[in-house]
């Protein structure tokens, strides 16, 4: 396929069109996911202790829960919208494979969420203790359910597996369910959002008692909510390295040029080190020969660990990817590109011969397209170095979220150490560090996102799809201006977001 | 008794929004979004290409079939 055919001014759009939906909904994603949690902790501790101050207290944080959600919700229905007008090809190809998850997400986990929500705002004082901590607990499960679904979704477009392409119409159809369910991409990318938003709905809280504590205000429901957040971010903190590790894991195995890219890897090696810290080369350009970094601190044998689980791994750099390692037995995409315009003449040979109704040119075609239709997206790429994404980006990305991650483990140990020690009013600087802590978990949950789609770039489905061919062919000023109309209205509801916020946590628990 | 549950049921609603405080504000801002979304958005910036272009599946099948297969006779 010529460039020239595929207007990329409008990829370009229509991809920071999709960029800045994706982060403004990802603003409250994670809120919900762990507030919700947290809100249900709160209330089993009102129901074992029969503590009026821990209802005031679930009540306070259920309500900053309502508003979060109030203001979250439906915003990502607009990138359904966006799909169907930008993305069209895409859509029109991965429909029998996304119908499945997003249905049952909207029947189970929808109306579980849409059920027990109205018993948990309006029941209070209807509903007995235990039906109210139940329904409470319900709406935890059914929100990160949701959330199952649609990183299901997401997981198979990072590594497509259950499905077989048809190339009469032009759709990946579902061969197998579970297997697209169970993936390891899939349960990794499920894990680790999920545990990662925990920690920043712990640090929601943690930011807001800091406040309290540093304004003297709301003290005991303050420290209360405090040391629950602390435990519960402490717990997901450590199981989101945990499960980050997992994730890198299987990278290393379904996406390497991703990990290749975070690792700022340009030549593969067996038992090769991880950068602890370090800072790129801007000049550094694939087979140039300069060091890829200007400064690094590494750890011996790292990333072969990482990737691999053993010392002496090979661990193919973004050099190998390209240009292939027959040592290490990886074809080079130029090789791929070859077997990918087969596909790809295949594909349209199936269609010709249908046309003109010869039924053996037609079976011909279709075992020729069968051969080489794992390569099928690589017959879109202009050159081998377009499978390269933005390594700066992806680097960097990662390396902050990781440098934040470590550091909320320790921001968390000592929360409950100085909780336990009963004088963490005192320490100023401690709750300063707090009040910023949510913030800074939110950049983390952000460049997460950034470093699993960026860090797939170019394919829209691995392997299959490159982002260009998704698009719809439709002009560019459409796109520039539903882009600008977004921004307008996501600034709005932000800002609406921040003021009800605010409000009521001037008013604190007394106004719930 | 069976019959009085979706009178009760109905009553649990109605009492609920109506003790709403902020509540109220946020299903507002619910409606207003919602409005704008579906009635402007959807209807007028976000029409479904292959659904407003083309009435078949086949006929979709063939456009999108068309998009990734058009030029490959001058590369390959």
């Amino acid at each position: 396929m010529k460039m020239g055919e595929i207007d990329l001014t409008m990829v370009n759009w229509a991809r920071a069109q999709f960029i800045l939906t994706v982060m403004y909904h990802w603003i409250f994603v994670p809120i919900t996911l762990g507030l919700s949690f947290l809100c249900a902790f709160f209330e089993s501790m009102y129901v074992r202790t029969g503590d009026d101050e821990w209802k005031k207290l679930t009540k306070f944080w259920m309500t900053l829960f309502g508003i979060n959600f109030a203001i979250g919700v439906a915003t990502g229905i607009i990138l359904e919208f966006q799909f169907g007008t930008n993305w069209s090809n895409y859509s029109w190809m991965v429909g029998d494979i996304f119908g499945a998850p997003l249905a049952i997400e909207g029947i189970f986990a929808f109306f579980l969420e849409a059920t027990f929500f109205a018993v948990m705002f309006f029941g209070w004082e209807r509903t007995s203790k235990r039906f109210h901590l139940f329904s409470t607990w319900m709406v935890a499960i059914g929100s990160n359910l949701s959330a199952l679904w649609i990183l299901v979704a997401n997981g198979w477009m990072q590594y497509p597996v259950g499905m077989a392409f048809n190339p009469e119409s032009a759709r990946f159809e579902m061969q197998n369910f579970w297997e697209v369910l169970f993936s390891p991409v899939a349960i990794a990318k499920f894990t680790h959002t999920t545990s990662s938003s925990f920690v920043v709905g712990s640090f929601f809280v943690i930011s807001i008692s800091s406040y309290y504590l540093l304004k003297g205000r709301h003290v005991n429901m303050a420290k209360r909510s405090i040391i629950v957040a602390s435990v519960f971010g402490l717990i997901s903190s450590l199981f989101t390295a945990f499960t980050g590790d997992e994730s890198a894991f299987a990278n290393a195995h379904y996406q390497p040029m991703k990990l290749a890219a975070y690792e700022g890897l340009y030549e593969g090696e067996r038992g090769a080190d991880i950068v602890a810290l370090g800072i790129l080369n801007s000049g550094k350009r694939l087979g140039d020969g300069q060091e890829p970094f200007a400064f690094e601190v590494s750890i011996p044998k790292g990333l072969s660990i990482m990737a691999k689980r053993e010392l002496n791994a090979f661990v193919p750099g973004i050099k190998d990817l390209v240009y292939g390692n027959e040592a290490e037995g990886i074809m080079s995409v130029a090789e791929k590109m070859e077997k990918g315009k087969a596909a790809v003449a295949d594909f349209a040979a199936i269609q010709e011969a249908g046309k003109s109704g010869d039924e053996q040119a037609k079976a011909a075609a279709l075992e020729r397209f069968k051969v080489n239709q794992d390569y099928l997206g690589f017959g879109y790429l202009d050159t081998p170095e377009e499978i390269v994404p933005p390594v700066a980006t992806v680097y960097y990305s990662f390396h902050i979220m990781v440098y934040l991650g470590s550091f909320f483990i320790l921001l968390f140990m000592l929360y409950l150490y100085f909780s336990y020690k009963d004088t963490l009013e005192d320490k100023i600087w401690l709750l300063a560090l707090g009040f910023c802590s949510f913030f800074l978990a939110l950049t983390a949950s952000e460049l997460g996102w950034v470093v699993a789609e960026v860090g797939r770039q170019p394919w829209a489905i691995q392997d299959l799809m490159p982002v260009k061919m998704a698009t719809t062919n439709i002009g560019v000023g459409h796109v520039q201006t539903t882009f600008f109309m977004f921004f307008v209205l996501f600034g709005a509801l932000l800002i609406a977001e921040i003021k009800i916020m605010l409000k009521q946590i001037k008013i604190g628990p007394e106004g719930v | 008794m069976l019959v009085d549950y979706p009178m009760r049921l109905f009553k649990f609603y109605r009492d609920g929004f109506r003790g709403m405080t902020v509540g109220k504000t946020l299903w507002k801002i619910i409606i207003i979004k919602l409005i704008i979304m579906f009635a402007v958005l959807k209807f007028f910036f976000f029409p479904n290409y292959l659904n407003t272009n083309f009435s078949t599946d086949q006929q979709r099948a063939d456009h999108v079939i068309e998009q990734l297969t058009r030029s490959t006779g001058n590369n390959y």
